[in-house]
């Protein structure tokens, strides 16, 4: 099916600059010097952190951009010279979908078949196929914009695929999309390559997804840093990969926590109860007394072995990280319940989003709200934060009543929210000078906390910087930071490393460890199932009701299965899941 | 199965169609954008029809007769068959000063004793006596009564001399005078026509192209067969159409509504005002392809488009007296053209040494605008 010369290469970069002018004077270096090939019928992935410049050559690739230096061909066309006849030939879904919201599933169908030219005949035939593929078939009426994030992801496959492409690209097709979701499209994904031959390439920033595809471009910061298949990149941390048991009556995070201390650790995380370490020289010299036991590496094993290779010395200093120390610990009993949620309930006119749903949250703790899309998360918390009024049910925040002192309540929160919501026009400190007047900081509290914030969080190289422009990790730091002025008991974390950086995101998970270490409590939402298990306990939710709670060791318990003995987080995420929906079977099984 | 797509203007046809389809569909099920296509034009066809009149009708006055002679009820009488007026005859200035004092009367003609005696002398005289505050309504009272004591005192002159010869002519020469005053009407609604015409073309298109950029949408249809001039028939046919069915709405309400004459031919005012709405989609187009935020876009397009149209056309100010800088910049704004262009059409006819310069203006403006949208648009990004 695949018109492209069957010999050469579908895809071949040399060379590529671009960069974008950010202030007056000043440039961002998006590519620099990128070079890579992508062979006709595989599967690629552009890996990277956030800022990488992966949606630059995406966009290079569309014919959207043009590269200020170097040579792209893409199906043996020069992107530079005849973008249309690229674009009249591949399938593209970008970032944000392009899909019409106020047009309804079937209309967004039919508008991009009709700019591709597909015959009556040839919709015949393709519609129901990738109503298959998709399960939207129910759907067809609904608008776009009324979809969950799933749907409208499979809806904009589905509208690059209206014909069969010679090639399709996929910029992030799976961020922010649930478990459960992310499963089906990589589905769709496999059989397009497998069983039509269609060369895919996609962006993503999840390891996991780039080490099923064939082919692998890593970027950071502008430059290749690997490309190859995938076992290439793991190659890198072979020998060098290693378990460790959490120490007595610890928590697999402590654990963690303390081995991220040692001097020739290049990663360490919690994984199904233990600790995995990826050490820099060879054996595990220093870990002797940890008790390591070799294990295979993979991707994302050798991924970190890439970027602690390519870090410059002034990155993320992971020392400082653990050493935070708060002013006032939170007072009261470590053990003590603050959070206590029972029977809560939040209509929307017909709609029941949160049905009696019922936990608590002890001081200390880092406590996961999981769940599919739509399945209710958001408005718990939401309604946790005092956003937002239940309908029914009670909820007390650090012993005081959210619904009839919500002022008090809201004293003792602290909320970092999914989208950096800081004011990108402001600089660094006067975000903090911002916060901390809204907090009701003022004269020498006001300045110490502030002090406080620059220091603990390493914010002194980039404090006169403006939000909106400092690195995908700093923002992350800078909202923390601003959501810990007031000296809360409780942090809420909406989705806060959603598309961040691994580095970043061990950073930052390192501060939370250590926060809770010193008293306080932590409830987050995330998509990646890694970071539940740096929670001592979760809460899987679905449709409004908690389908189960418990220590992360108790969930994957319940996956179990002779066929796999040893499940992941998103093993048991999906068997959890499916279980609570088997009995009414659904058209979302893929 | 899928190669390039068929090629030809077959394909170029379906994606159009298919484009223009969609963005009826948006603009049906926007409610931002219908509030801005039909209900803001509706209410200012209301608006600027019924309570925006620059008229003085129906203003309520006392007429105190306190000259029972026929001259002085003479008087009475054309005021209180005046359309202009509300008129209650009373016998006492005290009762006409507190009907004015309470607010049931803007002013008081006071017909005094002697009226009848001192007009025989040629040097009779009323009192008319005008809430000021509103300064317009009292000019128009005051000419009114002194048309009206002229015109008596013309006829019975006339009388005096020749009965019942020279009479009409000076009835004549007086409605003419208060008709003029009445006809805002007629220059309103010509202008009302520009200013929706305006709205739709520009302001609409402004939005709508700096949406697509902001939604992310133009993103996905970019890569695509899709063409750019495709792209823009496709935001071009659906607005103009919108703005041909505000044109029409516009001049039945003129013809029906508030009964303007059409003097000129109908083909004709079409004609212009097409080429007056190519002009406000292109400018739109224009403003949102290089802006590309539907804000910023929106008030550039309200600056550049709406406010000239409304200030600088020549539809409320007079644009004989305005000062020279002023009028020299008035040759910048289409909306100038084509507001001669329809208050000729409309009040005049066919006046081909006005239609063939200003038509020529607007013809030219609308290409140049349409070549530079051409070139802001291209299936890039940053």
């Amino acid at each position: 099916m695949a018109v492209a010369a069957a010999s050469g290469p579908v895809i071949r970069g040399s060379g590529l600059h671009k960069r974008f002018r950010t202030q007056a004077k000043d440039f961002v270096q998006a590519l620099d010097d990128v070079s890579f090939e992508v062979a006709p019928g595989t599967l690629t992935a552009l890996v990277g952190p956030d800022g990488a410049g992966k949606t630059t050559l995406i966009r290079l690739m569309a014919g959207l951009m043009r590269a200020d230096e170097g040579q792209l061909e893409v199906l043996g066309i020069d992107a530079a010279a005849d973008p249309q006849a690229i674009q009249d030939r591949i399938g593209y879904m970008p970032q944000r979908f392009g899909l019409y919201d106020d047009l309804s599933v079937q209309e967004n169908l039919d508008l991009y078949a009709d700019m591709h030219g597909v015959s009556a005949a040839d919709r015949r035939v393709r519609y129901p196929q990738l109503m298959e593929m998709t399960a939207l078939g129910p759907f067809t009426g609904r608008l776009a914009g009324k979809l969950s994030g799933g749907m409208k992801q499979k809806l904009g496959l589905a509208c690059a695929l209206v014909r069969a492409p010679d090639l399709l690209l996929l910029d992030e097709p799976t961020v922010g999309v649930d478990p459960l979701s992310r499963r089906e499209l990589w589905g769709i994904i496999d059989r397009l390559v497998r069983e039509d031959g269609v060369p895919v390439l996609l962006s993503t920033s999840y390891l996991d997804e780039a080490a099923r595809c064939e082919h692998v471009v890593v970027l950071h910061a502008g430059k290749v840093l690997s490309e190859g298949p995938p076992s290439k990149v793991s190659a890198l941390a072979e020998g060098r990969t290693f378990t460790i048991a959490p120490g007595k009556g610890e928590a697999p995070r402590q654990t963690q926590a303390r081995l991220l201390d040692e001097p020739d650790l290049v990663d360490a995380a919690p994984e199904a109860g233990q600790v995995r370490v990826v050490t820099r020289g060879g054996a595990a010299g220093g870990l002797a007394s940890f008790d390591p036991a070799p294990t295979p590496a993979r991707f994302e094993d050798g991924f970190m072995v890439l970027l602690d290779r390519s870090a410059e010395p002034s990155g993320p200093n992971a020392g400082s990280a653990a050493d935070m120390k708060l002013d006032h610990p939170p007072a009261g009993a470590q053990g003590e319940v603050v959070v206590e949620v029972t029977e809560l309930v939040k209509r929307f006119g017909d709609f029941i989003a949160v049905d009696r749903v019922s936990f608590q949250v002890r001081r200390g703790e880092i406590f996961g709200l999981l769940g599919p899309n739509g399945a209710g998360k958001t408005t718990t918390f939401r309604m946790l934060c005092g956003l937002s009024n239940p309908t029914g049910g009670d909820l007390r925040i650090a012993g005081a009543d959210l619904s009839r002192s919500p002022a008090a309540a809201r004293q003792k929160i602290g909320y970092v929210a999914q989208k950096f919501s800081l004011y990108a026009q402001l600089s660094v400190t006067e975000n903090l000078d911002f916060f901390a007047s809204a907090y009701g900081l003022h004269g020498a509290r006001r300045r110490q906390r502030i002090d406080w914030a620059m220091a603990q969080f390493d914010l002194g190289p980039v404090a006169g910087q403006l939000g909106g422009q400092l690195p995908g990790g700093y923002k992350q730091r800078l909202a923390t930071a601003a959501a810990l002025l007031h000296e809360p008991d409780i942090l809420f974390l909406d989705e806060a490393t959603s598309g961040a950086d691994p580095l970043a995101r061990r950073e930052f998970w390192r501060r939370i460890t250590a926060l809770a270490g010193q008293g306080v409590t932590v409830i987050v939402t995330t998509h990646f199932m890694v970071e539940a298990e740096y929670c001592d306990r979760i809460a899987i939710l679905d449709s409004g009701h908690v389908l189960a709670e418990g220590a992360p060791a108790e969930i994957r318990a319940k996956a179990v299965t002779a066929a796999n003995p040893h499940p992941t987080m998103e093993d048991a995420f999906i068997a959890v899941i499916e279980a609570a929906r088997a009995p009414a079977p659904q058209e979302r099984a893929a | 199965m899928s190669g390039p797509p068929i090629p030809g203007l077959g394909a170029k046809a379906r994606r159009v169609g298919a484009l223009i389809r969609k963005e009826s569909r948006q603009v049906v099920r926007d409610p931002s954008s219908f509030a801005i296509g039909v209900v803001l034009p509706l209410m200012l066809i209301l608006l600027f029809g019924y309570a925006m009149s620059l008229d003085v009708k129906n203003v309520p006055i006392a007429v105190v007769l306190e000259d029972p002679s026929s001259q002085a009820a003479e008087i009475a009488a054309s005021f209180q068959l005046s359309p202009y007026f509300q008129t209650r005859v009373t016998r006492s200035m005290t009762d006409a000063q507190a009907l004015m004092l309470s607010g049931q009367v803007e002013g008081i003609v006071r017909v005094p004793q002697d009226f009848a005696r001192r007009a025989a002398q040629g040097d009779a005289a009323v009192q008319v006596l005008v809430n000021g505050i509103d300064g317009n309504t009292a000019r128009i009272v005051e000419a009114y009564a002194e048309a009206a004591v002229a015109q008596s005192g013309a006829r019975v002159a006339a009388e005096g001399q020749d009965a019942g010869s020279a009479g009409g002519q000076a009835t004549v020469e007086s409605q003419l005078w208060f008709n003029s005053a009445n006809d805002s009407r007629y220059f309103l609604v010509p202008g009302l026509i520009v200013l929706i015409i305006t709205l739709i073309g520009a302001f609409m298109t402004s939005m709508v192209v700096a949406r697509e950029w902001e939604r992310g949408t133009f993103e996905a249809l970019f890569v695509t067969p899709v063409r750019t001039d495709e792209i823009l028939l496709g935001k071009v046919v659906p607005y103009f159409v919108l703005g041909m069915g505000g044109l029409l709405l516009c001049m039945g309400a003129a013809k029906f509504l508030f009964d303007v004459p059409i003097r000129g031919s109908i083909p004709i005012l079409l004609g212009v005002s097409m080429l007056y709405l190519l002009v406000s989609v292109a400018t739109g187009l224009l403003i949102s392809s290089s802006l590309k935020s539907q804000f910023l876009a929106s008030q550039v397009t309200l600056v550049v488009t709406f406010m000239p149209a409304l200030m600088l056309s020549g539809f409320l100010y007079d644009l004989h007296s305005v000062p020279l800088a002023i009028k020299l910049v008035s040759y910048l704004v289409p909306a100038r053209y084509f507001v001669s262009l329809l208050q000729t059409l409309f009040l005049a006819g066919d006046v081909w040494s006005v239609i063939l310069p200003n038509a020529a203006i607007l013809a030219v403006v609308a290409i140049v605008m349409l070549a530079l949208t051409r070139r802001a648009t291209r299936k890039t990004l940053g």
